[in-house]
């Protein structure tokens, strides 16, 4: 029988699956992006730029609700994964969607937020704080309904009985983005470091 | 060799011009010779009927040397780039020393608005005075200038003393020179400010110290006739004998009509 | 013996034997090769539109106020979106896309010996967001406003608001182009890395891979690692334009040089991003001509990992006098100074490669050559500028334009031709004509140096850059200075004529030329083993190799080259 199909998902002449590789390598560009906004916001601070003392107005309760609700989807897709690698499609099907309920829950809290600061008047352009604070929980926000999406159509493929490497793969991005929100938290809800 | 083609007016300009040359030397030396190397092994190992080419990996010490010693070479040579740099460096751009004259160059789209300190040495004082276009400077004094921005970034430029310094909006940014030769020289913008970015230039006047005084007191009382006009007025028309020149210039013209 | 069991009998051809219609093999193709002609074919229609904005404002420069032929009256306004967008162009959307992801693309495969990239449908993607990214920039000239104008590195507060930079949308459209650009390189190097990393054939150890492909990758990953922290950026400048952030403006407690720090973080890496390509293939090209080992494979190599890595710390000799901490210039100088280092180790590993050759002048060995020499001037006069207090006078002035003219111009320009005419007899199967290539050569070579290197001397006279008309400027308005500039407005024209000539050769030869047979220049690298054009996933069986791709004139043998995958001799 000979060998067939995207080389992708068959051969390695690092042993390191390609799908891995290739994760990983997104992952290290999206360090970078993130690098940069964070950088800069650490900059302005420390420059004293009036209006980072507004870090207090955010919610903390919000925020770490959040938290804790990103970390315990990262557990779910943790145990999606386990689940396929024994072959328990079904199981790990659930999983995933336990992870997009997680990332829901995220998002709706982060609506509710939002919906508050703009209504009291901190809107993108209040201030500098502002700026950056919407910039970059909008963008990791983007990432995170990006995350939903493709864990969704993952879903799909799995219970169909293909591409059960994606799970994984699926994973290690989601284990990115609550790492960026464990980054952000502090940033923006405690306002003195 | 840059005084060849600009006068050399600033008491820094001579250090500028010699680190210029010092280079020159340095990789002058290294580019005919690395050049000529390059030339010669074209030539002589050129394709020739039954001549095959040697097998060298590069990798024994006694091939890799011929690679490695230049470029300690190379190295030694740049330390000695970087010392003069710095010495240099410190001279112009990090260290202010005394003295004796302030002015204040605001730059904004586009022109240039100059606030000479008057006699009482002191900026935002009743006897400033103010030009547009147009700095007059006494030989022999050591000035520090405040540069500032109105809007967007420009560059204070003056080839004449080897001088450039960005104007940045919101921050006022200190510096010195000391004009040495009386003249009149190019006073350019040289960081890309928009629309009017060409035709952001004015005019330096270094004057004797009574021609200084006079000039000074002309302003004041309102019979100054603008150096810069007088320049962008006289100017030889270009080779294009069928240049629009009028019809660029309306621009200025315009601009420098309102100040 | 073992050696004949190891050559395996993979067969590598593709599922889908049906043949594909028309619009999916070319429009929407997923075959490496067919998206490597559509980001060349692509790149070389930018490098008319970058070398016509060239030719206009040129001409503004040598006849001040009169109507361009074919072009029209070049005024401030036009003269700025000319330049900014010349600059734009020749760097995302010619160099990059042609050497990068076209011949990236093209190489990268056939010499690691698989049939095509690890992801080729995000290799489409990539081509269709670059696509539109180029279509974006195009589309910023017709809005109201015109095109930006704000150079190519489009500081703010100029390029934030429209108030400033009078180009509303153009700005906006010219950032969000930029921004679509990179998203697509980022994409297209994810296939980059993890192909050559995975993909490679049995047999094919890192130290040999061939240099151009090494260099293609290591230039996808400096710009991976360079390019985050100007998206975003790019996001912020957006912003600013669009709804009234204040990131990059004083007024609202935003910082201007902020944007020169992400933009040059960036903006250095990405000048070895562009270089490498091109040094990669001149490497390839001079050894197969020379008939000779690259000498020193590994030096070659970790210098250019030194350059790498270097390049990441040497960005703010762009902004010595910008208002930075005057302490901190000397750091850069220091790095900056350094970095000529490696690179000089290179250029000597290169031209002692010469030594000892048998060198065969044809036309991509013109091109590598002449690469070298414009380089060495582009490299030595670069140590000028590294140095601050020399900078404090060439700062925005021609001396910097003709430097990085003798660089960009030699790794984008004549990088492509070198690489057009070394690789069109596999691509399209017929040879191009030789004599033409030469006549084409000289008549590039020759006036290139004649536009650029007077330029250095206006550059010593203190002109500075981006000025429509220099009468404004009495001291540089002087006879001597302008017939310099019409000397090098000629050069161009005559330049830009002589590259008819290349393009007649390219398609006719294209259709007509004598066919090619699988390795015209008897060298060694994977992809002069398959037919000339390669099919349909490329490679029949499953190559194995055997040895580096170096390996010209080797001792005992008949043949002065030894191709990689060619079993060795049996004892």
């Amino acid at each position: 029988m000979s060998m067939r199909g995207p080389i992708a998902t068959h051969r390695s002449a690092t042993g390191i699956p390609t799908g891995r590789l290739a994760i990983w390598w997104l992952l290290a560009s999206e360090v970078f992006i993130f690098g940069g906004l964070i950088a800069c916001f650490v900059l302005f601070k420390l420059n004293g730029t009036p209006g980072f003392e507004d870090a207090s107005l955010t919610s903390v309760t919000a925020g770490a609700i959040n938290t804790f609700v990103l970390l315990t989807s990262s557990l779910s897709v943790v145990l999606a994964h386990a689940a396929i690698e024994k072959g328990d499609r079904e199981k790990s099907f659930k999983y995933i969607w336990y992870t997009i309920g997680f990332g829901l829950v995220f998002l709706i809290i982060k609506t509710y937020e939002y919906t508050g600061k703009i209504i009291h008047g901190h809107t993108i352009t209040d201030n500098l704080f502002w700026s950056f604070y919407y910039t970059m929980t909008g963008l990791h926000a983007l990432h995170v309904i990006g995350g939903m999406v493709i864990m969704a159509l993952i879903s799909f493929d799995i219970r169909k009985g293909y591409n059960f490497q994606r799970v994984e793969l699926i994973g290690i991005y989601w284990h990115f983005v609550d790492l960026v929100w464990i980054f952000l938290f502090p940033l923006f809800y405690i306002a003195n470091f | 060799m840059i005084e060849y083609y600009v006068q050399s007016a600033s008491s820094f300009a001579g250090d500028i011009d010699n680190l210029f040359l010092v280079i020159t030397l340095i990789i002058g030396f290294w580019f005919f010779l690395v050049f000529g190397i390059f030339i010669y092994l074209m030539v002589r190992y050129r394709r020739k009927d039954g001549v095959k080419a040697k097998y060298i990996t590069g990798e024994k010490h006694s091939e890799t040397k011929w690679t490695h010693y230049p470029h300690y070479a190379v190295v030694a040579f740049d330390v000695v780039i970087i010392a003069i740099n710095i010495l240099v460096w410190v001279d112009i751009k990090q260290t202010l020393p005394p003295r004796d004259n302030l002015v204040r160059v605001i730059g904004q789209q586009w022109s240039w608005s100059f606030i000479h300190a008057g006699p009482d040495g002191e900026l935002d004082t009743p006897d400033d005075v103010a030009t547009v276009n147009d700095l007059h400077l006494k030989v022999g004094d050591t000035y520090h200038y405040e540069l500032q921005s109105r809007d967007v970034l420009h560059n204070f430029a003056v080839p004449a003393f080897r001088l450039r310094q960005d104007a940045v909006p919101g921050r006022t940014i200190s510096g010195w020179f000391k004009p040495t030769k009386t003249g009149t020289f190019d006073l350019q913008c040289a960081e890309m400010c928009g629309y009017g970015h060409g035709i952001m230039g004015a005019a330096v006047t270094v004057h004797s110290e009574e021609s200084f005084n006079a000039t000074m007191a002309q302003i004041q009382k309102g019979s100054y006739e603008s150096h810069y006009q007088k320049r962008m007025g006289t100017k030889t028309d270009l080779p294009s004998k069928t240049s629009h020149i009028g019809k660029e210039d309306s621009f200025a013209a315009l601009l420098a009509s309102i100040f | 013996m073992s050696q004949e069991a190891a050559t395996v009998q993979t067969d590598i051809h593709e599922e889908h034997h049906e043949e594909l219609n028309f619009l999916h093999k070319y429009i929407l193709p997923t075959d490496h090769k067919i998206i490597a002609m559509q980001y060349i074919f692509t790149g070389m229609i930018m490098a008319i539109i970058g070398g016509y904005f060239a030719y206009a404002f040129r001409m503004q420069l040598a006849f001040p106020g009169e109507l361009v032929p074919f072009y029209g009256l070049v005024g401030p306004g036009e003269y700025n979106m000319l330049v900014t967008n010349h600059g734009t162009i020749m760097i995302f959307w010619v160099a990059m896309p042609v050497l990068i992801a076209g011949f990236g693309n093209y190489i990268i495969p056939l010499m690691i010996g698989c049939d095509d990239m690890v992801f080729p449908r995000l290799n489409r993607l990539s081509y269709q967001i670059f696509l539109v990214s180029a279509l974006v920039l195009i589309l910023s000239f017709f809005v109201k406003g015109g095109g930006f104008g704000g150079a190519w590195t489009s500081y703010p507060p100029l390029s934030s608001a429209a108030e400033y930079s009078l180009t509303d949308w153009g700005s906006s459209l010219w950032v969000l182009a930029v921004a679509l650009e990179f998203v697509s390189f980022l994409l297209g190097g994810i296939n980059f890395i993890t192909t050559t990393m995975n993909a490679r054939a049995p047999g094919m150890k890192m130290m040999d891979i061939p240099i151009a492909v090494w260099f293609i990758v290591l230039a996808v990953i400096l710009f991976m690692a360079s390019v985050g922290p100007l998206i975003a950026g790019a996001v912020m400048l957006f912003m600013d334009q669009r709804i009234g952030t204040t990131f990059f403006l004083p007024s609202g407690g935003g910082d201007p040089l902020l944007w020169q720090h992400l933009f040059w973080f960036f903006g250095h890496p990405e000048v070895y991003v562009v270089l490498l390509p091109t040094l990669g293939i001149v490497a390839d090209i001079i050894t197969v001509f020379a008939r000779k080992k690259l000498f020193g494979y590994r030096t070659v190599l970790y210098t250019a990992f030194a350059t790498g890595g270097l390049s990441f710390v040497v960005w703010a000799h762009h902004q010595f006098i910008a208002g930075i901490d005057p302490r901190m210039a000397n750091v850069f100088v220091v790095t900056t100074v350094l970095i000529s280092i490696p690179l000089a180790e290179m250029m000597f590993s290169y031209i002692a490669t010469l030594y000892g050759g048998s060198i065969e002048f044809k036309t991509p060995m013109l091109w590598a050559l002449s690469f070298l020499a414009a380089f060495l001037i582009g490299g030595v006069t670069g140590i000028y500028l590294g140095a601050s207090a020399l900078d404090v006078y060439f700062h925005d002035s021609y001396f910097v334009l003709a430097h990085f003219h003798y660089t960009f111009f030699p790794i984008t320009i004549i990088g492509m031709f070198a690489a057009i005419t070394y690789w069109f007899p596999k691509m399209f199967g017929r040879m191009m004509n030789e004599t033409l290539g030469k006549i084409h050569f000289w008549g590039t070579f020759i006036p290139f140096n004649c536009i650029f290197l007077p330029l250095f001397f206006l550059g010593l006279a203190g002109q500075h850059r981006r000025i429509y008309n220099y009468n404004h400027f009495p001291d540089l308005a002087t006879q001597e200075l302008q017939d310099i500039r019409v000397f090098a407005t000629a050069s161009l024209v005559v330049m830009l004529f002589f590259q008819l000539i290349f393009i007649y050769n390219f398609f006719v030869s294209m259709f007509k030329g004598e066919k090619a047979p699988n390795n015209p220049w008897k060298a060694n690298s994977l992809e002069w083993s398959i037919p000339s054009p390669p099919p349909h996933g490329n490679f029949k069986t499953l190559p194995t190799v055997y040895r580096g791709p170096y390996e010209f004139s080797a001792p005992g043998r008949d043949l002065d080259y030894w191709p990689q995958n060619e079993p060795p001799e049996k004892s």
